[in-house]
């Protein structure tokens, strides 16, 4: 897999071959703070950049999770809906949401890399 | 407005508090554990509170008082024993519920503790309906701690020496550091436990000592979790203005002779909701699989009805899923009840339950 890359909206994307692993990183699940339901996208379904695609809830409130990438839904990860808690304890690795077959590659220069996006969050706590 | 400070503020931070703005005040919404396990440590063991930002108002007086207080609350202040307290509110002419509060008789008259977004225009409306011949303090020099869970009375038992044997909604001076402070049986956990009445120059001395004895520190983000499991309303959400006591399932809260003889304000409408057919009654959710419908979610009938509307919805920690209260209408009040909720355009089985949904632990 390729090194992560960052969305400004808090997901971290990795890549294999044309397609894209996409969840929500440890800043964003420590922001959530205990994550009790998540929703994810349909198989075959086509998100689009920025768009919504799943939502996690804390027993706070609810929040989207958006794609940073434009694609076809290919996989998604039941086990973060059996076990929501997981995406607190392992969320930028067990605990993915979901996989896209990426249609336009460029879209992932457009993210942020790991150091970018520290610094990023530093100064976006939310 | 400038948001204020509760005297526990330096502490809490100290402690690791992560806060929000609630009600005008910064205040601990949780620290570095996070909600879930301080919803869990309050329940298997003790937890502490801030709830400093609550109204603490008192009310000298005696015979008078009593007569002017129960045209606008519907307890019996008639017959409350010293150091009792009772669960009630302030209704307005249309039956409507302005606050709710506790009132605690005293021996110089009347503590009440009122919600912390309501204060200011509740002292407004008392004190105009007590015409200016009564003492009426909004004390700013208190502050307001509680301690709740199983272990809250072994744990305040090394402080406050005799406390465990305090009866459930019944107060008392106790002596801390040769100054006093007011102690009830109460809470708003569904546990057992105290609200501390103490100077805010003595409160952190006090909080520190429960700490130390194995007390943790609870934000607010548990604190309602909390009481949704244990079936309690919250002001400006499950109740308001709009929602009479009666529609919202709190009749045993007006004693049998308030409900008879009235007298208070709003009573007409009050009376006709205990005699006539309500329209609405508050009633406890439990969504079938794992979707949480928060407040302002629509409630349906299995035919596709509207037939009423979430008010409160969270998941319950101890319940290990998701909760809500809401009001529907008269027909489909009944526990079992199939119901759907709209949560994000679908439709979610869930059905009407039982309240609470945690069962409490109090000592009476």
């Amino acid at each position: 897999m390729s090194e992560k890359k960052f969305s400004k909206q808090h997901e971290w994307v990795s890549v294999e071959g044309d397609v894209a692993t996409i969840g929500i990183t440890k800043h964003a699940a420590e922001m959530l703070g205990d994550v009790v339901f998540v929703e994810l996208p349909e198989k075959g379904k086509t998100v689009k950049k920025e768009g919504q695609a799943g939502v996690v809830e804390s027993t706070k409130a609810a929040s989207d999770v958006y794609t940073p990438i434009t694609g076809e839904i290919t996989e998604t990860n039941q086990s973060i809906v059996d076990d929501p808690g997981a995406v607190n304890k392992d969320p930028e690795g067990h605990a993915w949401f979901f996989k896209i077959k990426i249609k336009n590659k460029s879209e992932l220069d457009e993210l942020m890399s790991k150091a970018d996006y520290d610094k990023f969050a530093k100064e976006n706590p939310n | 407005m400038d948001t204020q400070k509760t005297a526990l503020y330096e502490y809490h931070k100290s402690l690791g508090a992560k806060f929000v703005p609630f009600a005008g005040y910064q205040m601990p919404v949780q620290y570095s554990s996070g909600i879930v396990e301080e919803h869990k440590t309050t329940r298997s063991e003790a937890g502490l509170f801030d709830v400093s930002h609550m109204g603490q108002l008192s009310i000298e007086g005696s015979s008078d008082l009593i007569l002017a207080l129960e045209k606008i609350i519907p307890t019996d202040f008639k017959n409350i024993k010293l150091n009792q307290s009772k669960y009630s509110f302030l209704t307005n002419e249309n039956g409507g519920i302005y606050d709710d509060l506790i009132v605690t008789k005293v021996e110089r008259g009347f503590n009440i503790i009122l919600n912390a977004a309501c204060k200011d225009n509740d002292f407004k409306i008392i004190k105009n309906a007590l015409g200016g011949k009564f003492k009426l303090t909004l004390h700013k020099d208190l502050s307001l701690i509680a301690l709740q869970g199983p272990k809250a009375s072994e744990i305040l038992e090394n402080i406050i020496n005799g406390i465990s044997s305090l009866k459930f909604m019944n107060g008392k001076n106790f002596s801390y550091n040769s100054a006093q402070i007011y102690i009830t049986r109460s809470g708003y956990t569904g546990e057992d436990g105290f609200e501390i009445s103490i100077a805010n120059n003595m409160v952190e001395d006090f909080a520190k000592s429960l700490i130390a004895k194995g007390a943790k520190p609870i934000g607010l983000g548990a604190r309602d979790t909390l009481r949704l499991e244990a079936g309690l309303c919250l002001y400006g959400h499950d109740i308001n203005e709009t929602t009479t006591p009666i529609e919202a399932n709190l009749k045993w809260a007006i004693s049998k002779r308030r409900r008879e003889e009235g007298g208070f304000l709003g009573y007409n409408k009050i009376k006709s909701d205990i005699n006539g057919e309500l329209s609405r009654l508050r009633i406890g959710i439990k969504p079938a699989g794992k979707i949480i419908a928060r407040e302002g979610t629509k409630i349906f009938s299995v035919d596709g009805q509207e037939i009423g509307s979430v008010t409160s919805g969270t998941f319950g920690p101890s319940v290990n899923g998701p909760i809500a209260m809401g009001y529907v209408k008269f027909d489909f009040v009944k526990s079992g009840t199939k119901i759907l909720l709209e949560v994000r355009g679908k439709k979610y089985d869930a059905k009407v339950s039982e309240l609470p949904f945690y069962k409490k632990n109090y000592v009476r």
